[in-house]
């Protein structure tokens, strides 16, 4: 029996549900093209965004099982990495999000290698208590605005070579980021390296015993995310113009795990759908209701009780209940 | 005495007030199968995890192939061919029985900072985990997710996986724990089969498969040996005896648990 993966006749839901889904997102600025409603290219921009931030808290969350609470970090020193630069008039991309990567790389390495030598709920705690230094550091430097923030006055632009100014070309840029993100994670998660973290979080015990330093593959992991959080928070920063430590308020990290937990956790594309529901929930809640959390609560808890696999494993099932009426 | 693979030279640890391992002495030769048995709460288990890593000794030496590792960590005795199966199951249960054993033969291919390259499309590893599947007699059961096959099987796969890091010492506790009586049989035969060619450090409270198995036999009580030598031996000795065996033991065919 030989399949082809790759053929449309093939497809399982989920592959379908990604296809959609980036085709709607390929194809949106042409329809806000037609109709002028730009107000839809910033929330799929915001959106985009934030499902890089997701998928990358859940390779570590996720598929490691290490439950960081304090991953909006990488965002903001992501986006400070394009704000001061800015501030400075260094605009040139090729410098900023090195700079972005870099620094999340480091600040990962740094925290991690003390936070992995924890477990359970003390990792969550001294994640979130990373960050919040990291957020009052921000505060506290007048410079840059302190807890008022910074606005960038220009975006980044490449070396003469292209710029992210246009509010479309930006888009693409940011959907060109999400493509190449979904594609590196996917191919991490299925290497030899993934596999590992993927046992650690099963059966750390046994890990150790068939011969891994699940600690050494954990601290990379940890980098990695970070890292890709950190390209995430230079997007940020370039979408909305303007940086400030709330960018990395605990809240925020909180958020991430939301969209990590609501879209399915261990899957590729869940967490962009989790992305997707947060940003378009708060669009659509908050102009009903100033207590919009509330009900985001509630979503919550239900999916947390009843449907584990996330927004992803519903359209598992819904691609399922649908096959089965047609045969 | 032939050079000995693993050398435990006064082992000491205890548990608050509770002394578990009480200046232990043994020796594992090449080839051998060495079963440690003593009565519950005589500090098997605690032994097993000291030389596995996973417990640190307050005192005492641990040597295996002419190397000190008393202060290695468990992963590292791993990488030196000390392999192990656990006394409660422990395994990757969200994982197929494949992925399972193709990680163990994975630990021993190199280091794992590969991030590219699809690990289940690896040939050497799917083939290789196979072969291991095959020799418990699980490779019908490659695919099976490991939460949803039954107890006898999850043993065989702790020891497929233990075999797949192709270790010189087995340190095995209790592989027939909470086997039923055919699959305990076919598990004996299988330990049996690697006899010569693996050595074995072999805790088990099943005194047929202690005897049918074991070149020597240590006994534990209370954390200390009260006796080391050949079957016979022990089954003689009046300590052991008086301590653990019972009289039922007498005749050689009795069975104490």
């Amino acid at each position: 029996m030989k399949r082809d993966a790759l053929s449309p006749a093939n497809w399982t839901p989920r592959t379908w549900a990604m296809a959609v889904g980036l085709a709607i997102l390929a194809l949106l600025p042409g329809y806000v093209e037609l109709t002028g409603a730009t107000f839809y290219l910033d929330l799929a921009s915001r959106l985009m965004i934030l499902g890089i931030a997701a998928v990358s808290l859940n390779l570590i969350l996720g598929h490691g099982g290490m439950i960081s609470f304090g991953h909006a970090a990488y965002l903001g020193i992501g986006a400070y990495s394009v704000g001061i630069p800015a501030y400075y008039e260094i605009h040139n991309g090729f410098i900023q999000i090195p700079i972005a990567v870099a620094c999340s790389a480091l600040f990962a390495l740094i925290t991690g290698a003390i936070c992995l030598r924890t477990k359970g709920v003390y990792f969550i705690m001294i994640t979130m208590a990373f960050t919040q230094m990291v957020f009052f550091a921000f505060v506290s430097i007048e410079e840059y605005g302190g807890d008022d923030g910074l606005v960038i006055e220009m975006r980044s632009e490449f070396a003469g070579l292209f710029d992210i100014e246009d509010a479309t070309r930006l888009y693409y840029f940011i959907f060109a980021s999400l493509l190449a993100t979904l594609y590196l994670v996917h191919r991490i998660t299925r290497s030899r390296f993934g596999m590992v973290i993927e046992g650690a979080r099963g059966n750390e015990r046994r890990m150790h015993a068939i011969g891994y330093d699940t600690y050494r593959y954990r601290l990379v992991c940890y980098v990695i995310a970070g890292a890709i959080c950190g390209f995430a928070g230079a997007l940020l920063g370039n979408f909305t113009n303007f940086i400030s430590p709330e960018m990395m308020d605990w809240t925020a990290s909180g958020e991430l795990i939301f969209m990590v937990v609501l879209g399915g956790t261990g899957t590729l594309f869940g967490p962009i759908l989790g992305a997707a529901a947060f940003v378009l929930l708060e669009e659509w809640l908050s102009a009903i209701t100033i207590y919009w959390h509330f009900l985001f609560g509630a979503l919550l808890i239900l999916v947390v009780l009843f449907w584990r696999g996330g927004l992803y494993g519903l359209v598992d099932w819904i691609g399922r209940a649908a096959w089965r009426k047609r045969s | 005495m032939a050079q000995a693979l693993l050398t435990v030279e006064d082992l000491y640890k205890s548990f608050g007030g509770v002394t578990a391992t009480d200046h232990v002495d043994l020796q594992v030769i090449p080839g051998e199968i060495h079963a440690v048995i003593g009565p519950n709460g005589a500090g098997k288990t605690t032994l097993v995890a000291q030389l596995s890593g996973e417990l640190r000794p307050e005192a005492g030496r641990v040597t295996f192939d002419g190397r000190v590792i008393t202060n290695l960590p468990a992963h590292a005795r791993a990488r030196l061919g000390i392999a192990r199966s656990f006394q409660i199951t422990s395994l990757m249960l969200d994982m197929t029985a494949r992925d399972n054993v193709a990680l163990a033969v994975q630990a021993h291919a190199g280091h794992s900072f590969r991030f590219w390259a699809d690990a289940r499309r690896d040939r050497d590893l799917a083939d290789t985990a196979l072969v291991g599947l095959e020799e418990v007699g699980l490779a019908d059961r490659a695919d099976q997710t490991a939460r949803i096959m039954s107890h006898g099987e999850h043993r065989l796969l702790e020891i497929a996986m233990a075999l797949a890091t192709k270790p010189r010492l087995l340190l095995l506790d209790e592989p027939m724990a909470g086997m039923g009586v055919e699959e305990a049989q076919r598990m004996i035969g299988f330990l049996a089969g690697l006899k010569g060619d693996k050595s074995m450090l072999l805790v088990e409270h099943d005194m047929d498969a202690v005897f049918a198995l074991a070149d020597r036999i240590t006994v534990l009580v209370n954390g200390q040996v009260i006796a080391s030598g050949a079957p016979d031996d022990i089954r003689r000795d009046e300590a052991v005896r008086r301590a653990y065996l019972g009289d039922e033991m007498v005749d050689a065919s009795g069975s104490a648990d």
